[in-house]
């Protein structure tokens, strides 16, 4: 196993820890644009989906498998960006609305 | 010691850099106050995220054909212009299904790029990138299509009762099962074949696992799969062996997780429970129902019981979402505060269609925040509450949870809105709710029963309260 690998797994756990810690403290109002945040970023496999282009530049592959790379990393940096773009804003939409109304 | 370039070192920090702004951005949402800063801090990390893989590939000249560019560019344009679209033009109460949709669209998006990363190398992976290769592609591909089945269920486009497939659980399992050996067999053998056949298994035990599932259960499949589609990620990043994928990825995998736990604990129910069993849809028969007498109120009953009490506690349901009355019962709100009166929101956890639901329907109708409770800040103010006035919910305030041991929905948390003086449930019939169990509040001497249609019942107790 690479030493690379062995990194993610700790880097993986660790996040895993600090993102349940925070979590557990996001109180139930604001439950709905947490899961739309958090989709948004899921979305950071934008930068795997951008990634893969550069694989279609790999050397000795056949004509098919790079048409096919091309388009599979399209459709991924496609739904990577839908998964963004509408996540952020979805959640920024909904937010705006949690007001606090003086009371009288 | 291998030695990284400056530009090296440069876009390793920036990565890190995203992933320190994603976990500033959740800590926003642990507050109303500091939610809308977190997010758009969340999506400057991944503004950054996006601005260094680009610098990383000019600086590399990793690309090295103007059709690459191309796909790229064209990529970014065509994903953000439909998420913008989708984003901007959804209603609120819509936002279950559209949240289900993103989720597959993520989990879509490592799948697509585990299958690259298979094509690219001719399968010739390390076993360690093997193995989450194979995660990757499987977790996403079942979130995509499981997705999907929940977009076309909350949506409407097929219905929310649960659909019987062919042989039940057990087919779901014999398909799991082989789904594994597969996934197995191809990270052992580096065999493409292998890979493309356990995806094609995987999209169909989305399909199968998700459409079983009662409408009822939608809030934790949605919760679960959005869980996947983080972890589906953080595998990507295994492969591609980018940090950022992998804090991302486990961040959303974990918010996921919590919210999924939150949901069965609420419904009394374990995951496996609510995955298997497709009870978001039993209905009991209506025969011992509606032979017992109740107490019916009329709009004016309500309006004089709301507008002469001191402190007033409104239940909304699932029937108020679906009849889009979180205007209607603003307005009743505000009328009753213009008379001196307290009013304040009790929600249950499974209130609505997704967790936090209900709360976003009544912040869109401009209630206060501070006026939404949990189930935890209210059950103790119950006993001094003068009104309870119950919409369109029925089990989450069904007593029987705590006095009946054989209930199906003994044990599950509730609103104990029985504490009150008087309750008042609008509701269109005696109907029981979605676990079909009949509920004795119904029955009880402070209880009155406002037959009607949820928007159209808070209109008329707004007509009147002005007249009194």
């Amino acid at each position: 196993m690479s030493a690379a690998f062995i990194q993610g797994i700790v880097v993986f756990v660790l996040a895993s820890f600090v993102g349940f810690e925070i979590i557990r403290r996001v109180p139930p109002t604001l439950h709905t644009p947490l899961m739309s945040g958090a989709n948004a970023i899921s979305g950071i496999t934008i930068v795997g989906a951008i990634l893969a282009v550069t694989l279609m530049f790999v050397d000795d592959l056949s004509t098919l498998a790079v048409t096919a790379i091309s388009i599979l990393a399209f459709l991924a940096i496609v739904f990577a960006m839908i998964n963004v773009v509408g996540g952020f804003l979805v959640t920024d939409r909904m937010l705006e609305m949690f007001k606090k109304v003086p009371g009288k | 010691m291998i030695e990284l370039s400056f530009t090296e070192v440069l876009i390793a920090l920036a990565y890190l850099a995203a992933g320190v702004l994603f976990i500033l951005g959740l800590k926003g949402l642990t507050s109303p106050r500091t939610a809308r800063k977190g997010n758009r801090m969340a999506a400057v990390g991944m503004l950054v995220a996006i601005i260094v893989v680009i610098f990383d590939l000019i600086a590399h000249d990793l690309v090295s054909a103007a059709t690459g560019w191309a796909i790229i560019v064209g990529g970014i344009i065509v994903g953000g212009a439909i998420g913008a679209f989708l984003a901007l033009r959804v209603q609120m109460v819509d936002m279950p299904q559209l949240v289900a949709a993103f989720n597959g669209f993520g989990g879509g998006a490592s799948a697509l790029v585990a299958s690259a990363v298979i094509v690219g190398s001719d399968a010739l992976l390390p076993a360690e990138t093997g193995v989450t290769t194979a995660l990757s592609l499987v977790i996403g591909a079942l979130t995509l299509t499981g997705s999907m089945i929940a977009y076309a269920k909350l949506q409407g486009l097929i219905g929310g009762r649960p659909v019987a497939i062919p042989g039940g659980p057990a087919t779901n399992a014999v398909i799991a099962g082989l789904l594994v050996i597969l996934a197995v067999f191809a990270v052992v053998t580096n065999s493409p074949a292998a890979y493309w056949g356990a995806t094609a298994l995987a999209l169909l035990l989305g399909v199968t696992a998700v459409l079983p599932i009662g409408g009822a259960d939608m809030p934790v499949v949605i919760s679960l799969l959005n869980s996947f589609s983080g972890l589906a990620a953080a595998m990507a990043g295994f492969t591609i062996g980018n940090q950022a994928l992998i804090i991302g990825g486990a961040l959303v995998g974990a918010a996921g997780m919590i919210l999924t736990l939150d949901m069965s604990v609420a419904m009394n129910r374990s995951i496996p429970n609510i995955l298997f069993s497709g009870f978001g849809g039993t209905v009991a028969s209506d025969e011992e129902i509606g032979t017992k007498p109740v107490k019916r109120a009329t709009a004016e009953d309500a309006a004089i019981a709301l507008s002469y009490a001191q402190n007033v506690i409104v239940v909304p349901g699932y029937g108020l979402a679906v009849a889009q009355a979180q205007h209607a019962v603003r307005e009743l709100a505000t009328a009753l505060e213009e008379r001196g009166v307290n009013v304040e929101f009790a929600i249950h956890p499974v209130a609505g269609r997704m967790p936090g639901h209900m709360n976003v329907l009544l912040a869109e109708a401009d209630v206060s925040y501070d006026k939404l409770l949990d189930l935890d800040q209210s059950n103790p103010k119950f006993g001094h509450t003068d009104v309870v006035l119950v919409i369109g919910a029925n089990d989450v305030i069904n007593p029987v949870a705590h006095t009946d041991e054989n209930s199906p929905i003994y044990g599950m948390p509730v609103l104990d809105v029985e504490d009150a003086a008087t309750v008042i449930v609008v509701k269109r019939s005696l109907s029981p709710g979605f676990a079909g169990i009949d509920n004795p509040l119904f029955y009880q001497d402070g209880t009155m029963m406002f037959f009607s249609d949820a928007k159209k019942a808070l209109e008329d107790t707004v007509k009147a309260v002005n007249e009194l």
